[in-house]
């Protein structure tokens, strides 16, 4: 039987339990959504392609699976380009497809041509224009693997109108034919995990850095359970956090710029640093000459290029963190580090992480200590960039994988409230708090027709302090307080504006309204807007200056 | 410090721009880079010569050896690959000086492959650095057009053993 390469992408996406799409017609991918018209599969219309390509990512970090979105050529694909810079930076699996002019007008600057492959090969695992509809499912059996095997990320499919219109005869189910890369023996693996434990052994400071890598391999447990057997402390970065139950005693919460002054004197004083699922970035390290000085530096990852990439390690295995953890595991013995524990217990009992409470203004961080006690912590948080992000990372203290949904390589503003969208789609069970800031929740706030209409009931907490906080802190630090264009004039009344998408909104503005308005906006079963009216002055403290030791830190007395 | 790159890739469509860029992305520096298909027509093998300290080369490498298409990344010794160039250079030439060059061109063993009235097209294929003593000694002044391939190389049998 014949059958057209849109029938074909329509029953590959089956073959591959794709449930759910998120995407937004156009003239090039009409054969692709005549099929989808009467297809099993859950196709989500946003209102900006940006909108759909963020609310993949959302999906498939909350729930672990392949995100899926759909853009047309040109303008359409182009829009997904922060999309897939986004998914690519934090190893999001993501398939993405655009269309393209028919084959035979590629070249000519046809009308909404983009060449999509070319932009989008530095922002992809791997990209495809796809030439012959017979290479489509082949094509998509490949991507699908790439996209969600070793180290995740995007990848993009170009698929062309006469492609998708094209029948042919119905093609077999593909055998993959990928280059393998070559792997580490297994008995020289297993030699360095055991030097690995032998200097774990050794140590008398250790201390666990974990990062994306445990979420993605599902590492949480095996991580949790080496911390209590060799009774290290664990620190989560942005990426990893979830990772390592930040309510546990051995938890050192964030480290880095804007992590916990414990976290940061403790990586900068330990004798060993285990990294897992890590990869050093400018914004955990500060000045790489002094991260960490003191340590033996060992490294576990799945991607060989970020061993040595930006710091110089004296052991390392590549592997998933979850087999390697628990070799590892097996190797080490107990131990208990008493005068280390105690100390890092002295200094969370000096540092902890703090704030100034006001009685006539809300401050921001009492909002999201607030998201965190009525919904008990079980709420999936998602947030956008800047001091909304940090603040969330701060005072959401995270226990769980896939709950923490943040864009921390690229920091895309614009990217929270889509990304709730797609994990509210992927968990409808679960409470989702997107923790928002007026700045970043502006750049994607037409979706709210998208949530509305679809009923993905997700609450949106808006810190609304008129400005661009985390770049009017820096200019207010270290550019004498000269705020140029950071006071966002001309904001719009949040709840208004929720109010005329057919949202809640409802207006905070004083700090005692605000546990009543967080409990009421979970009680009402349709999209909430939040409006906190928070403290301008507000600050994110501590905070390491750019390029900085990360053991000199700055307060809020001492800015 | 300079090395040579040889990559074994899957001989697929837009195999090349993922390569190249990849070394614009990271900002690291091509020196030259030449690409051709190897006694397997499914396999190419692109010849990149890089300059960097060792850190970065190892950082090179194992970042090319992540893209999808590679089948192989190999740092080739300058003293242990045979490396070849080709070069492709017109010299202006008056009725005096056709005599200089053609003198220049047989010490190197370059081929004549052209002459004109007032030019001379010489062939040579050598390593770099014979090709470089060649243009040195012809004057870079009197040199009409030049036409050089970039470095290919492989690894030398005889001195694995």
């Amino acid at each position: 039987m014949k059958k057209t390469g849109a029938k074909i992408f329509v029953e590959t996406l089956r073959e591959h339990k794709i449930g759910t799409v998120f995407g937004y017609p156009g003239g090039v991918l009409l054969p692709i959504y005549d099929e989808l018209y009467h297809a099993d599969i859950r196709h989500i219309l946003t209102r900006h392609e940006q909108g759909a390509i963020h609310a993949a990512d959302g999906y498939a970090r909350a729930t672990g699976k392949t995100g899926v979105c759909i853009a047309t050529s040109g303008p359409g694909a182009c829009n997904l380009v922060t999309g897939l810079a986004t998914a690519f930076m934090d190893s999001v699996p993501l398939v993405a497809f655009t269309g393209q002019v028919p084959t035979t007008m590629l070249g000519n600057d046809s009308f909404q041509e983009a060449d999509i492959y070319g932009i989008s090969i530095p922002i992809t695992k791997y990209n495809y224009l796809v030439k012959e509809t017979s290479h489509l499912k082949e094509i998509m059996y490949e991507a699908f693997h790439l996209a969600n095997s070793g180290r995740p990320g995007p990848v993009l499919i170009d698929l062309p109108k006469d492609v998708q219109a094209i029948e042919i005869n119905n093609p077999p189910i593909p055998k993959l034919t990928l280059p393998q890369k070559p792997k580490c023996p297994v008995e020289e693996r297993n030699k360095r995990i055991e030097e690995i434990a032998a200097l774990i052994q050794d140590s008398k400071c250790p201390v666990i850095y974990a990062g994306g890598g445990i979420i993605i391999s599902g590492a949480n447990e095996i991580l949790q359970k080496l911390a209590e057997k060799i009774s290290a402390p664990g620190t989560t970065i942005l990426m990893g956090k979830g990772g390592f139950p930040e309510d546990h005693e051995l938890s050192l919460g964030m480290l880095g710029m804007h992590g916990t002054r414990y976290a940061n004197y403790a990586v900068s004083e330990c004798d060993l640093l285990l990294a897992v699922g890590a990869r050093f970035d400018d914004r955990v390290t500060g000045k790489v000459s002094t991260f960490a000085a003191k340590a033996k530096i060992i490294h576990l990852d799945i991607d060989p290029a970020e061993v040595g990439k930006i710091i110089q390690t004296d052991a390392f295995v590549i592997g998933d963190a979850q087999e390697v953890l628990e070799l590892l595991c097996k190797k080490v013995k107990k131990k208990t580090n008493k005068e280390w524990l105690k100390q890092i217990h002295a200094w969370k009992k000096e540092y902890p992480l703090s704030y100034e409470k006001k009685s006539n203004v809300i401050s921001p961080q009492y909002v999201v200590e607030q998201i965190y006690e009525q919904t008990a912590g079980q709420a999936i948080i998602t947030t956008e960039v800047g001091q909304n992000q940090m603040w969330a990372a701060q005072y959401f203290k995270t226990s769980k994988p896939r709950t923490f949904i943040t864009s921390g390589g690229l920091g895309t503003m614009g990217y929270g409230f889509p990304a709730a969208i797609g994990a509210k789609t992927g968990c409808p069970e679960r409470i989702v708090f997107d923790v928002a800031g007026d700045g970043s929740f502006q750049m994607n706030i037409q979706e709210l027709a998208t949530a509305v209409y679809n009923k993905i009931n997700v609450k949106i907490a808006l810190l609304n302090n008129g400005c661009l906080g985390m770049v009017r802190q820096w200019q207010e630090i270290f550019y004498g307080r000269r705020y140029s264009q950071t006071t966002l004039q001309g904001n719009p009344d949040f709840v208004k504006v929720a109010e005329g998408y057919g949202a809640v909104g409802i207006r905070v503005e004083k700090p005692n309204e605000v546990p009543s308005a967080i409990q009421k906006a979970i009680e009402i079963d349709r999209p909430v807007v939040i409006d906190f009216h928070v403290d301008p002055e507000a600050n994110v403290f501590p905070m390491v200056p750019p390029g900085g030791a990360i053991n000199q830190m700055l307060d809020r007395e001492q800015k | 410090m300079r090395h040579i790159i040889s990559v074994l890739v899957r001989n697929h469509p837009g195999v090349l721009s993922h390569v190249v860029g990849l070394f614009t992305q990271r900002s690291y520096n091509i020196e030259s880079l030449a690409a051709g298909v190897t006694e397997n027509p499914e396999i190419t093998r692109i010849t990149i010569v890089v300059t960097g300290d060792e850190r970065v080369l190892d950082q090179m490498m194992k970042q090319v050896n992540k893209l999808v298409d590679v089948l192989q990344v190999n740092d080739l010794k300058y003293s242990q690959a045979i490396t070849r160039e080709l070069a492709i250079i017109t010299i202006k030439t008056s009725p005096q000086s056709r005599r200089e060059v053609i003198e220049i061109a047989n010490v190197f063993n370059a081929k004549i492959v052209d002459m004109s009235e007032d030019t001379i097209t010489l062939e040579l294929s050598g390593t770099e650095r014979v090709l470089q003593n060649l243009v040195r000694l012809l004057n870079p002044a009197n040199i009409d057009e030049m036409a050089r391939t970039g470095t290919i190389a492989l690894s030398l049998k005889s001195s694995e053993q």
